[in-house]
């Protein structure tokens, strides 16, 4: 929007939320999006071939190297560039392999979340009436409460696994997406283009499909990048509560509560997962922020 | 106040639903952990014996009969027995309710009086240096994981710098950096949303009114624009509140802080389960009574939000 045409006038909640950031220039990332997606590709490569390149094995203990802060050439002859930690485990081995489970937990999350939120959110929206007040009335509650607090409660019960965690966190997102879509299916669907498409006979989910699904793709990009910096923070949190993925098997939430007791003594083995994820939440969110301003300006106002 | 009787019932309803849907996953989460008699009785009890209690625990009726039990029992408060204080669940939720309101309203506070401010300077100040390093501080803020937040405020503050003690809680020492945790990312949000409602209210055609008619800019700011920006400012501080209590389970875990969050996760280790249930029903039921009074507040300043 120019900034001469007037703006309404007197502020309401959608308006403040409306940032009045500047515009960005173009399409080209800014170079501070484009070094952060550069790490968070890096680690990404990093997870996968990491048993290939690495190599010290991230489980494998060693007494005489406890607590060793960052070196080059460690009592062991090896380098440990992030030091080790309370069981002589190599810290930047356990930060790579850590990147396993919060990118795979992250993105399978995103994808649970995306499915059911999205589904939803486009039933809700193209048939409108009693399923939409239903869809809808069950978001409002779910955002009207802690979701944190339930999926503590759940995997408590449960017990934490790869699935439990996916399915936990995945279903803690759908409700991004689902209210997004169904606000912009309900603009669709009395387009032309839909309309000339019903009167043609095309079916609900042909419709939907064909001709709603790739004009709201944008925004389901813009939200399941932000979903996903959510979840890979839920993830690590939950681990940290020693509710995620168990130990010996590295995750960045319970590295960083192993080494809370060594605060004092080796503050490397809480501070470099927490550093890394800090900055991998950082990242994503900004960049989920900047394809919002490109892909999608009118998603400021959600 | 035409259309406030309606708004106030709709809201009421949406808050009530919302309770009972709680309830609800909350009663589910209960039967899928299993049997709880196994936990209440030695492993050598006799059959006779497992039947007795299964029959005072209700638990041989038909599950549509035990849901309505269980739902009359939570009207009446009554959440079962801890089986790690053997006291009633609700009396133990009861005695640790005090020091998470303790904390969560002094983080709501601190986050509320320094954001507000900060955000309106970075809004007059737009553009500058000074706006930009509150805005990217904002950002952080809003982005970084509150309990490796908690982490490094310990080791800097506390360990490094031994300005505060790293847990417990005790005189006003003890708050500050749980406080400061709890509220970073309250703090964050509120402060870049009332930069962006005052923007909003300082492009409205009432400012460059008042700007032409001689006003000074501190009368523009304090008569115009702060009064306009207030209705979502409030609100928006008001909400943050109720995300606070989510939060507080991380920020008193870090810190020992011995509040209903802490108890919570501690619970779920000693498999403590009407402390985890009744734990997770009185957060649901503040952050719902929260969020209901902040819509109401939102209904009383601005009356457009009634029909809406």
């Amino acid at each position: 929007m120019a900034s001469s045409i007037p703006a309404p006038a007197p502020a309401d909640l959608g308006a403040a939320i409306v940032e009045a950031m500047p515009r960005p220039r173009g399409r080209r990332a800014p170079w501070l999006i484009r070094l952060g997606v550069g790490f968070v590709l890096l680690l990404a490569v990093g997870a996968v071939v990491a048993p290939w390149v690495l190599p010290l094995d991230p489980e494998r203990q060693s007494l005489r190297s406890r607590l060793k802060p960052p070196t080059l050439e460690g009592a062991d002859g090896r380098a440990h560039l992030l030091g080790t930690d309370h069981l002589g485990r190599d810290v930047l081995t356990r930060v790579v392999y850590g990147s396993r489970v919060s990118l795979v937990i992250g993105l399978a999350a995103v994808l649970v979340g995306g499915l059911i939120g999205s589904s939803l959110g486009l039933l809700a929206g193209y048939r409108g009436g009693r399923i939409d007040g239903i869809i809808m009335t069950v978001a409002d509650a779910q955002l009207a409460f802690p979701f944190i607090l339930l999926a503590i409660g759940i995997i408590a019960v449960l017990g934490p696994s790869f699935p439990t965690l996916i399915v936990v966190i995945g279903l803690s997102g759908w409700v991004s997406y689902a209210r997004i879509l169904r606000a912009q299916v309900l603009v669709l669907r009395s387009r032309e283009f839909v309309e000339a498409s019903q009167a043609l006979g095309g079916s609900p989910v042909r419709i939907i499909l064909q001709h709603i699904l790739p004009n709201v793709l944008a925004s389901l990009v813009v939200v399941a990048t932000l979903e996903l910096a959510r979840s890979i923070v839920v993830e690590a949190t939950l681990s940290f509560l020693g509710l995620g993925i168990q130990p010996p098997t590295p995750s960045w939430g319970g590295m960083i509560q192993e080494g809370r007791d060594y605060l004092d003594s080796a503050w490397w083995i809480s501070t470099a997962p927490g550093i890394v994820l800090m900055i991998t939440s950082i990242v994503i969110s900004r960049t989920g922020d900047w394809l919002r301003d490109v892909l999608d300006p009118t998603l400021r106002g959600e | 106040m035409r259309g406030l009787l309606p708004f106030l019932s709709q809201r009421l309803l949406r808050a009530l639903i919302a309770l009972w849907l709680v309830s609800t996953v909350v009663f589910v989460v209960m039967r899928l952990s299993g049997d709880p008699v196994p936990l209440l009785l030695p492993p050598d009890a006799p059959t006779s014996e497992i039947m007795r209690v299964r029959k005072d625990l209700g638990l041989d009726r038909p599950l549509p009969v035990q849901y309505a039990v269980f739902l009359k029992n939570i009207v009446r408060g009554d959440f079962g027995r801890s089986l790690h204080f053997r006291e009633p669940a609700f009396s133990v939720v009861r005695g640790y309710l005090g020091a998470t309101l303790e904390l969560g309203l002094t983080a709501f506070f601190f986050a509320a009086l320094v954001a507000v401010p900060v955000g309106l300077l970075s809004a007059m100040k737009r553009n500058t240096l000074l706006d930009q390093a509150a805005m990217g501080v904002a950002l952080i803020g809003q982005s970084a994981p509150t309990f490796f937040l908690g982490i490094l405020f310990i080791l800097l503050l506390s360990l490094k710098a031994d300005l505060f003690p790293t847990s417990g809680r005790g005189d006003w020492k003890n708050l500050v950096l749980p406080a400061m945790t709890l509220g970073a990312f309250a703090m964050a949000s509120i402060a870049r949303l009332t930069r962006s409602a005052v923007l909003e209210v300082l492009r409205a055609d009432y400012i460059r009114t008042a700007r032409a008619k001689g006003l000074g800019e501190a009368m523009v700011v304090a008569k115009h624009t702060l009064r306009n920006a207030a209705i979502p400012i409030v609100t928006i501080t008001a909400l943050q509140f109720g995300t606070l209590l989510g939060g507080a389970v991380v920020t008193e875990t870090v810190f020992s802080w011995p509040g209903i969050g802490r108890l919570a996760v501690q619970s779920i280790y000693n498999r403590d389960y009407p402390v985890v249930q009744c734990t997770v029903f009185i957060a649901a039921v503040l952050f719902i009574v929260i969020n209901f009074v902040v819509d109401l507040l939102y209904g009383f300043l601005d009356p457009r939000a009634r029909t809406g």
